[in-house]
């Protein structure tokens, strides 16, 4: 893209820089994920698998308890965007922080969190702690959008006649719906592959495609078996992307730059206002019974849990120290963040170029870049292991691996932060800075850049924070020399011992303190055109 | 130093937005292009930007065709509607921002940066934020970073059209002084004639992606080349060659603005006037002659009321003879 004046067309050279994040989705995505396919289809067949019974149980169970999940953070999130949009009232801020504390904490951890609560799991808690994760997007996504919604339309319909509820239901949420039906479907899909959170709460008796992939690879060798369930569950998360990416597309067509200025809540709507509040609450309580169980022993309030974690647990529950290990998440963190940003970025500044010549292949590129989202990351880590002998020097035992599947995980949402903001980019602006004498990549770095530069530290410090807690893949590919935070807990929580769960709690703790720290700094950075997580 | 249109298209699928112009704008000249809104002249502005590519025809600079000289190697100006100056840096920053590109040396960029702030009366402004501007001062940066790298040619794509009345008639004078003293080529988009005619040496009328009519703006305003040119600058009535020799002596197809009937005490034409409306420095009246309606101007003291009977004189720089 630097040299468009040496002959390229644009769009040639636009789909030339396209090959850096499809080249990093094939190798690493696509090749994998086909690979487990293939498997699945070569041995056993998928057929018999479809035939039985229990699998159509099992898909039921993961639907429902997702549609279920769903509609909870649905009906739960829509207060929280209120508040965060339209309201100007003290604490809001801190509000905005706590609610995306449950999206990025590990999944192990809110498994963990929950069944400090319900100690014998549940379907109850299942949807619970799925619809706790997920508050986060709705909020943000809707409440994106509810900032940018004209109020002058409600007004007009409130001098027309229309009650305050009618106003909402007949104008307010229409506007809002492709927000609502835009999140409805990444949290469905987060709901449908959650792993960690069903792994810890359902045990042997409720299991999702997930968890029983994971199963049947790990437990039973069932490798086609688990193969024909990934296939399965590859079908209905592109069915569920497709969908979404419809309702985004319109969304990104109608986002006006104007933000309507919050104003104090009057009358019903305070009511809204403390539904947010319990809300909040609710949200905060799993993470304060978490850290108080990591406190709490028989004997009284101690610290024992994370002095342990200097140790290997009890009767040597680990290879590594508890404190390697955080060491260990930190640099693998790292790693998977960078090669996302890599990716991410460079897809972000694809999509915006590309779809300024507009072009289908901009429209197939971003549904491609949601798909790691979606698959379960089990399915890619069984990938992995299938396929990754094959690059140069055994791929499976390299350092890089865990990093570059995390990266996967993360790719996504650092172009859901970075692209709205670029899009948001005033093309003319672009333009102004060409007529002036700036090539296409000295636009990029005078213009793209220094806008975007506070939603690329955001999607950095997200990133990382994600790819810290990422469990689903790292614990297939994590080796037991050199295991990340949350890998360790899962470890210690299905061992006996009262230190090792004490060490667990203490570990979820950490966990969670970074997260939240990590959490409020990039609040402060918050650009207002943010992104949609 | 000239730039050359010829049969310059430009096509967006089946929607032909500029078909077959040719123009051509001569050194330290100022051409307005001048149409309604959809015309296509601010396509036809970006295809000599080189942000949009010729279907067919050419520009060419000096002779030499541009078509494989990207936009940021054209070395034209450009001032958008609104400013479009860069939020993340200050005024002085944008001034800049074209000699940096052009690797001017740092003291010889802040002496242009200041030469251009004092040019367009923001003297002392360096290093206020562009966000804090009123629109007017916006437009003034936009306009002193444009001319900063000093460019072959300047492209305003309806410069002033986001500002407030007053300020705009303000500003097109002081435009056209900044165009003059800074001896700038430059292309001009805007559908308003005012502007035009303030700030043009030459006019091209453009309609429905064509240029109609070239001239200079006396002759463009008094000559309009057809019926659809005369009523878009401002004639509100047109007559066929005998009710013109009737009413106001000439024996051609003429277009009447407003003022082209003026009342006057003396004046050769009865009417009865129908409605009134007052504008800022005269009034507006419709009035009724010889059965048919037709628009007049009276003095703001002591306007006739609708029913009144007037007398009116022609007034012969309100009549553009068309053709």
């Amino acid at each position: 893209m630097a040299h468009v004046g040496a002959g390229l067309s644009p769009r040639l050279a636009w789909s030339l820089a396209a090959l850096l994040p499809l080249a990093f989705l094939g190798v690493f995505f696509a090749w994998p994920v086909l690979a487990i396919v293939g498997l699945g289809l070569g041995e056993g067949g998928v057929l018999p698998v479809l035939a039985r019974a229990d699998t159509w149980d099992l898909v039921a169970f993961t639907l429902g308890q997702a549609a279920a999940a769903t509609a909870l953070a649905l009906v739960t999130g829509l207060p929280v965007a209120f508040l965060l949009a339209r309201c100007r009232v003290r604490g809001t801020g801190l509000v905005r922080a706590a609610v995306m504390v449950p999206f990025v904490l590990p999944t192990v951890v809110v498994g963990l969190a929950f069944r400090a609560l319900w100690p014998d799991g549940g379907v109850l808690p299942i949807v619970l702690a799925n619809a706790f994760f997920n508050v986060a997007v709705v909020a943000r996504t809707v409440g994106g959008l509810w900032a940018r919604v004209d109020r002058r339309a409600e007004d007009a319909a409130r001098a027309l006649g229309a009650s305050r509820v009618r106003a909402f239901t007949s104008v307010v949420l229409p506007s809002l719906a492709p927000a609502i039906g835009s999140a409805a479907s990444v949290v469905f899909l987060f709901c449908a592959t959650s792993f960690g959170v069903v792994l810890v709460l359902g045990g042997a008796r409720h299991r999702t495609l997930e968890t029983e992939i994971y199963l049947r690879t790990v437990e039973l060798f069932d490798l086609s078996g688990a193969a024909a369930l990934s296939l399965l569950q590859f079908v209905a998360v592109i069915a569920v992307l497709v969908v979404g990416g419809l309702a985004r597309r319109r969304r990104e067509k109608a986002l006006p730059l104007r933000i309507e200025p919050p104003r104090r809540p009057t009358g019903g709507e305070w009511g809204v206002v403390v539904a947010a509040w319990l809300v909040v609450a609710a949200l905060l309580a799993p993470v304060v019974g978490l850290i108080a169980r990591s406190l709490a022993t028989d004997d009284g309030w101690s610290l024992a849990g994370y002095a342990a974690l200097t140790g290997t647990g009890e009767r040597g529950t680990l290879a590594v120290s508890g404190l390697d290990a955080a060491l260990n998440s930190v640099r693998v963190a790292t790693d998977a963040t960078a090669v996302a940003l890599l990716v991410g970025v460079t897809s972000a500044v694809v999509l915006v170029g590309l779809r300024r010549h507009g072009s289908w292949f901009a429209e197939t590129l971003d549904t491609a870049l949601m798909l790691p989202l979606g698959v379960s990351a089990v399915t890619l880590g069984f990938g992995y292991l299938v396929t990754m002998d094959a690059l140069p020097g055994d791929f499976r035992t390299s350092p890089l691996l865990v990093p570059l599947a995390q990266a996967l995980v993360v790719t996504p949402l650092i172009v859901r932060i970075v692209l709205p903001v670029l899009r948001a980019v005033d093309e003319r602006l672009r333009q102004a800075a060409a007529t002036l004498g700036a090539s296409p990549w000295r636009v990029w770095r005078e213009v793209d850049f220094p806008l975007a530069a506070r939603s690329l530290v955001a999607a950095a410090g997200f990133g990382f924070v994600v790819a810290l807690g990422e469990f689903g893949a790292t614990s297939f590919l994590a080796r037991p020399d050199a295991p990340t935070l949350p890998v360790v807990i899962a470890r210690l929580m299905s061992r006996p011992g009262e230190v090792n769960s004490q060490m667990a709690y203490a570990a979820c703790a950490l966990l969670m303190v970074v997260t939240t720290v990590a959490v409020l700094l990039i609040e402060r950075l918050r650009v207002p055109s943010g992104g949609e997580f | 130093m000239s730039l050359h249109l010829d049969g310059l298209t430009v096509a967006y699928g089946p929607v032909t937005a500029v078909s077959g112009v040719d123009l051509t704008i001569a050194d330290g000249e100022v051409v307005a292009l001048l149409g309604p809104s959809g015309c296509g002249k601010s396509t036809l502005l970006r295809a000599v930007a080189g942000l949009e590519p010729a279907t067919a025809g050419t520009v060419s600079w000096d002779g030499a065709d541009l078509a494989g000289t990207p936009v940021h190697r054209r070395g034209f100006g450009l001032v958008f509607q609104d400013g479009q100056l860069f939020p993340h840096r200050d005024v002085a920053g944008n001034v800049a921002f074209g000699l940096r590109m052009g690797r001017v040396e740092r003291e010889a960029r802040a002496k242009r940066v200041t030469e251009l702030l004092d040019l367009v009366g923001l003297a002392g402004y360096h290093s206020r934020r562009v966000t804090e501007l009123s629109g007017g001062e916006q437009q003034r940066v936009a306009l002193a970073r444009a001319l900063a790298p000093r460019p072959k040619l300047l492209l305003l794509d309806e410069p002033l059209s986001a500002l407030d009345r007053a300020l705009r008639e303000q500003l097109a004078l002081d435009l056209a002084r900044l165009l003059r003293e800074a001896g700038a080529t430059a292309l001009v988009v805007t559908h308003d004639h005012d502007e035009a005619f303030t700030l043009a040496d030459r006019v091209a009328v453009m309609r429905a992606g064509r240029i109609v009519q070239v001239g200079v703006p006396t002759e463009v305003w008094r000559k309009p080349t057809d019926v659809d040119t005369a009523r878009f600058l401002g004639c509100g009535k047109v007559l066929a060659p005998d009710a013109a020799e009737r009413l106001v002596g000439v024996r051609a197809r003429v277009g009447l603005r407003a003022t082209a009937l003026r009342t006057d005490p003396t004046g050769p034409i009865e009417a009865e006037v129908l409605e009134r409306v007052h504008r800022r420095d005269h009034v507006r009246l419709l009035v009724r002659l010889a059965g048919e309606d037709f628009e007049a101007v009276a003095p703001v003291a002591e306007p006739p009321s609708p029913g009144d009977r007037v007398t009116l004189a022609v007034d012969h720089d309100g009549v553009a003879v068309i053709g």
